[in-house]
């Protein structure tokens, strides 16, 4: 799939935004700014960029508690989404769900999670939708969330009712603080998904082009009516599990190692400046544009209104 | 008025509701039945008789047979809820949802709340529940204890046909997450049912009967237990308000209260066991909103703190009776205070 200058610089935008939100949140949680439990998505940015940039209001999207890269790449309001993890009644989900339940319909993001593997059930109902209308529903999940009954009644259900639903495993290699390696089970999350009858591949997680090339080959297969279809990615997560994830279980150099040789942002640029797709200044352009996008969002953020008392019992219901 | 079965209620008045919004759909395991066997789909139309011919009419697209997968069943209907459609969850029996707690709990019933009050999941989750068939401890239990202390859900529990057509089209039309609980003894129960379009608010009791010195409250088949015993406690001279609270959330809060500020006593009957019930939370809030009206301590009719057991002996002897009834009702008249 050749993509245009256009869709070059919308893909390295997304992904920036996604790494410099987060990189920022890391700093502002560590000054005790932020209440709750975060759970960064740094590392992982070509996968939810590489498969949201095939995407249109329409399709659907489901997350996890890893949640703000989807967001950002589904087109949930950066702004917005910061007031949201601060706690403002002008966030995303005023102040009710925070890091972990982010969400807006509107856009076709049906929530991040705090339940690891809740969400392959929901996108199997997506799935009916996007069945009646022509879409699409992703599920994203890691490799934790792949060993839940949740999810394999969620697999077997999308190839029984033959749903346009994909199975995204981002597999970082750690779910929470235990290795992939001991927790799954089978020889891969592939083998795994391909013997629930659908359409199983992998790809590499670390560069945004063969997400992209990949997953766009699935969607058309899954909207020609073929029922569901799964993708292994495999990825690289910069942070701890949550923020405060002192990280005891990675190996000595891990961190340093896979920064500097797994990175995606840094895989894209190599390839798109060598390639003479874009040029360096371009991108430090948006690097700029993007910084000054985030520090805006902060900025915004920690003087937005809050919530008050009285807030508490909005929403429960429509109508009670 | 025809007169029907509450099965047949059920059955038919989902499929007005289909016939009157394209984008209502259903799920569940064997409301088809016979996928994928020699006998054929429509083998079974639903193990209660609920869901007959509605698949031949409506097609595998919107009658949705699903494995045994509750969670996934729950799940799907949400996240169809989620995206445009309406949603009628059926499981099976109301035990299983243990199976699916997460996604009714977790999920369904806290997604407007997470979200900002920015999303709308109307789904109705049919469960039906409740002794009766020496089912024993996995298919027999009331549930709606549970349920009703889940901010997010609304729940209903209808004890006649008519109730249960009126309560089921509103729930079908509601934007909110309704559990529907039907009660398994209760399907061949007949009554009159008014004809074409007919809800019932939710929040509303119904009153079955009338009077000044009891009040009694009761849900589903403790209805018709309840009425049993107030007709024999009437020929006694002894005159029961009692009320059929129809929702458990939202609740008439009003109608209780002035019932209990009429009779001055209260009897609650419950088929969930006592601690931490329905039973327990009517009683907490009539002592405390209507205290000085109590002129006896509140009577609790419920199972014991027991799972509900298998032999005849036994399940009779766990739910609650008309005759164990009418013995509160006589408590709560003798008392004196010391």
């Amino acid at each position: 799939m050749q993509l245009s200058r256009d869709a070059l610089t919308r893909a390295y935008r997304q992904m920036k935004t996604i790494r410099l939100f987060e990189d920022r949140l890391h700093d502002e949680i560590a000054l005790g700014e932020i209440a709750g439990f975060t759970h960064l998505y740094a590392g992982q940015e070509a996968c939810a960029v590489g498969v949201c940039e095939h995407l249109g209001p329409d399709d659907y999207i489901i997350s996890t508690h890893r949640g703000h890269g989807h967001c950002i790449a589904k087109g949930c309001d950066v702004e917005a989404m910061m007031k949201e993890i601060y706690g403002s009644s002008d966030g995303l989900c005023k102040g009710k769900g925070g890091s972990m339940h982010i969400a807006d319909v509107g856009v076709g993001m049906l929530g991040a999670n705090g339940i690891v593997g809740a969400g392959a059930p929901i996108a199997v109902g997506a799935g009916i939708t996007a069945k009646s209308n022509g879409t699409v529903s992703i599920c994203f999940s890691g490799d934790g969330a792949c060993n839940q009954g949740t999810t394999f009644e969620a697999m077997n259900m999308a190839v029984v009712l033959k749903l346009p639903v994909i199975f995204v495993f981002e597999n970082n290699h750690y779910s929470e603080h235990t290795g992939e390696a001991y927790a799954v089970g089978a020889e891969s999350m592939t083998t795994r998904a391909a013997a629930f009858g659908m359409k199983a591949v992998k790809a590499n997680g670390i560069d945004f082009f063969d997400v992209y090339q990949t997953i766009g080959e699935l969607i058309e297969w899954c909207k020609a009516g073929n029922g569901p279809a799964s993708i292994e990615l495999d990825c690289e997560r910069f942070f701890g599990h949550f923020e405060g994830d002192p990280q005891r279980y990675r190996g000595e150099g891990e961190l340093e190692r896979i920064r500097a040789e797994r990175d995606c942002l840094t895989t894209f640029r190599t390839k798109v400046t060598e390639a003479k797709l874009l040029e360096g200044a371009d991108l430090d352009q948006i690097d700029e544009e993007v910084t000054a996008l985030i520090d805006r969002a902060v900025a915004q953020a920690k003087t937005a209104p809050r919530p008050t008392p009285a807030d508490v019992t909005q929403d429960v219901y429509i109508s009670y | 008025m025809a007169v029907k079965m509450i099965r047949d209620v059920i059955r038919d008045t989902i499929d007005e509701e289909m016939a009157r919004d394209d984008s209502l759909i259903m799920l569940g395991e064997d409301i088809v039945g016979g996928n994928g066997s020699a006998g054929g789909p429509e083998a079974i139309g639903g193990i209660w008789g609920t869901s007959g011919g509605l698949w031949a009419k409506y097609g595998g697209d919107r009658v949705i047979d699903t494995p045994i997968s509750e969670s996934a069943i729950i799940g799907a209907a949400a996240g169809a809820a989620l995206t445009g459609k309406r949603a009628i969850a059926e499981i099976m029996f109301a035990d299983f949802i243990g199976v699916c707690m997460d996604q009714i709990w977790n999920q369904v019933a806290k997604f407007r709340y997470m979200f900002g009050g920015k999303s709308r999941c109307p789904i109705v989750i049919r469960m039906p529940y409740g002794a009766g068939y020496n089912a024993a401890p996995q298919h027999s239990q009331a549930i709606h204890q549970f349920v009703t202390a889940m901010p997010g859900l609304k729940v209903v529990m209808p004890s006649t046909p008519a109730d249960t057509k009126g309560l089921l089209t509103q729930a079908i039309r509601d934007d909110d997450p309704v559990i529907f609980l039907e009660h398994k003894f209760l399907y061949a129960v007949k009554g009159e049912v008014p004809d074409g379009d007919y809800t019932i608010p939710f929040g509303h009791a119904r009153q079955v009967t009338q009077g000044d010195d009891i009040t009694i409250l009761a849900t589903g088949m403790m209805v018709g237990m309840a009425e049993t015993a107030a007709k024999t406690l009437a020929q006694d001279g002894v005159g029961c308000d009692l009320l059929d609270l129809r929702t458990t959330s939202p609740l008439d809060e009003e109608a209780i209260l002035d019932s209990v500020e009429r009779t001055g006593r209260l009897l609650i009957v419950d088929e969930a066991p006592p601690r931490c019930s329905l039973a327990t939370d009517l009683s907490s809030l009539v002592a405390h909103k209507a205290f000085a009206s109590l002129k006896a301590p509140i009577e609790m009719v419920t199972p014991p703190h027991s799972p509900v057991p298998f032999a005849r002996e036994l399940e009779s002897a766990y739910l609650p009776s008309p005759d164990r009834i009418a013995a509160a009702a006589a408590r709560l008249l003798s008392y004196r205070r010391g």
